[in-house]
């Protein structure tokens, strides 16, 4: 496992069976979890809003390329990604010309404009998720209670993360809950055991590194012990699970050292429970990493690993100016 | 530098070199007060109107104005006129004086005023400079109307206060945001750079055009 250093022997090469639709096809099939638990939660709205998500994203891919006259790379399996992905972070009941105006963001604006598939300066997903929160606010904040929970009089509630927000902490729903998702949220936020078994076969396939989710959530687990509250509840509650697997992790956004994803992950959990308790935001995961996703190009300059055999010319420098 | 007819500076302004899209002058009012089109045009007009006066008065000054304190004579030329500007609205149009707010006493330091007197006004005749600020003028207002209109329209559901599609579909109000000026203002000089095949050509920013040619011409790091 020397990932570091990139050796480049001579002939023969052994061609490696992993290329971008591979791992694509392992992240769609991780997110399979998540997206069956929503669809159990919150009925066949949000399945067919998942999909509608993916369709646009895919169209909208092939109609860029078409007009720039680009390849056209919608077999890479990483439009349908993004749509998925972007559908797990919205509110199960949202009108679908507003799902496609965030694929049309997310596609068009992030991704295609900025150079296409590697070129993006953030994550596509989370850059037409914030978009929509700010420019549809009422009904990107307008949370489907569970199918099993929703009566005549309440088909919509407010989320945990709201609850917590308004200070009325006895309503909040217990650890269980949160776990297993049979709360309200966005459709991918809310249970943190469809994510985590996605999680976990990523790992297993060695599509994801467990550095970046690994620190996100611990930080946000020892902010919320500092600061008094309950580390399991931020933990589970919105969408630190999701935002930590499937959205920190991109390679494309967030550091390529090992030190610069330590520093990633931290930053992102820091600027997530900061926005949690002390902004007038209920919740901060995409806040926190898109603008994590801004800076990776500076982590990565300040965690350039130290070339073998160079001597170390800056510390010399420094020991002589003593 | 050759001899242009009166039309064709005028024209210029308006497309060819247009201050907000092509040259990118002027682009924090661009930006700050469009989130109407009534704002955009409002400001545009204010905008000409200091312009054209502006590049009257130092085409007029420019023999007068001594070289090496230029800039603080300008910013005093223009300052009037902003002021001037500024009681005009306060008496006639009080209503888009308010909306427009800190960006008309700002209209001192923008970019397309001070860019124009220094590229333009310094070096030629009286009625060349007031035609080019007339053009400058007109092709900043409909760049700030356009940018307003598209920013209204879907942010907000109106244009010029009447209402359109708000009663039938839900604005996306990011557009009328900080985020969506910066949104509309990309797009526009990216649709600008198609139509116009890549923007003005390099020449005509060479040091004759360039407003800090005579500070960088000569020394180190400078083009000459």
């Amino acid at each position: 496992m020397n990932k570091r250093n990139l050796i480049v022997s001579s002939a023969p090469h052994v061609v490696s069976p992993v290329n971008t639709s591979r791992i694509m096809l392992d992240v769609l099939i991780a997110l399979v979890p998540a997206v069956a638990m929503a669809t159990y939660v919150f009925g066949m709205r949000a399945l067919l809003l998942t999909a509608v998500c993916a369709a646009a994203c895919v169209a909208f891919e092939y109609a860029v390329e078409k007009i720039l006259k680009r390849d056209v790379t919608i077999s890479d399996l990483s439009a349908a990604v993004t749509g998925v992905i972007l559908s797990l972070n919205l509110p199960a009941n949202l009108p679908f010309w507003m799902a496609i105006v965030g694929a049309f963001i997310a596609i068009v604006l992030v991704k295609q404009l900025f150079g296409g598939m590697g070129q993006n300066f953030a994550n596509p997903a989370i850059t037409a998720r914030v978009a929509l929160f700010v420019g549809f606010a009422t009904a990107m904040t307008n949370f489907p209670l569970p199918v099993a929970q929703q009566t005549a009089d309440a088909i919509t509630g407010a989320t945990p993360l709201g609850l917590f927000a308004k200070g009325m902490v006895e309503e909040l729903p217990s650890n269980a809950q949160m776990f297993f998702g049979t709360i309200g949220g966005s459709m991918g936020e809310t249970s943190a055991l469809a994510l985590l078994i996605g999680g976990a076969y990523l790992l297993f396939k060695k599509v994801i590194e467990p550095t970046i989710p690994a620190c996100f959530i611990g930080t946000v687990a020892v902010m919320a012990i500092l600061t008094g509250n309950d580390p399991i509840f931020h933990v589970c509650a919105g969408g630190v699970m999701l935002g930590s697997i499937f959205m920190a992790t991109d390679y494309v956004t967030s550091p390529i050292t090992t030190k610069g994803k330590v520093i990633f992950g931290i930053g992102c959990g820091l600027l997530t429970m900061v926005i949690r308790l002390f902004a007038s935001y209920p919740e901060g995961v995409s806040f926190a990493i898109l603008i994590m996703n801004i800076l990776t190009p500076h982590i990565d300059n300040l965690t350039i690993p130290a070339l073998n055999g160079v001597p170390k010319e800056k510390k010399a420098k420094k020991g002589g100016d003593k | 530098m050759e001899k242009k007819s009166k039309l064709s500076i005028l024209l210029n302004g308006i497309i060819k070199e247009n201050p907000t899209f092509i040259l990118v002058l002027g682009t924090c009012p661009t930006i700050a007060v469009t989130t109407q089109a009534f704002n955009g045009l409002g400001m545009g007009l204010c905008v000409t109107l200091v312009l054209m006066c502006s590049n009257i008065f130092i085409s007029l000054l420019k023999k007068i104005i001594p070289d090496t304190v230029r800039i603080p004579c300008y910013i005093v030329v223009i300052a009037a006129f902003v002021t001037i500007v500024q009681f005009l609205l306060q008496a006639f149009l009080p209503d888009l004086n308010k909306s427009l707010g800190v960006f008309i006493p700002l209209i001192v330091v923008n970019c397309i005023i001070l860019g124009r007197a220094e590229m333009f006004a310094n070096k030629n005749s009286v009625i060349d400079s007031a035609m080019d600020g007339i053009g400058m003028g007109l092709g900043c207002t409909l760049a700030l109307t356009l940018v307003g209109t598209i920013r209204e329209i879907i942010g907000n559901g109106t244009w010029m206060g009447i209402t359109l599609t708000a009663n039938m579909i839900t604005p996306f109000s990011l557009l009328i945001l900080a985020p969506g000026g910066f949104f509309v203002f990309g797009l526009m000089i990216a649709v600008m750079n198609k139509l116009t095949k890549g923007g003005v050509k390099r020449k005509s920013f060479d040091c004759e055009g360039c407003p800090t040619a005579s500070a960088c011409q000569n020394k180190e790091g400078g083009c000459n």
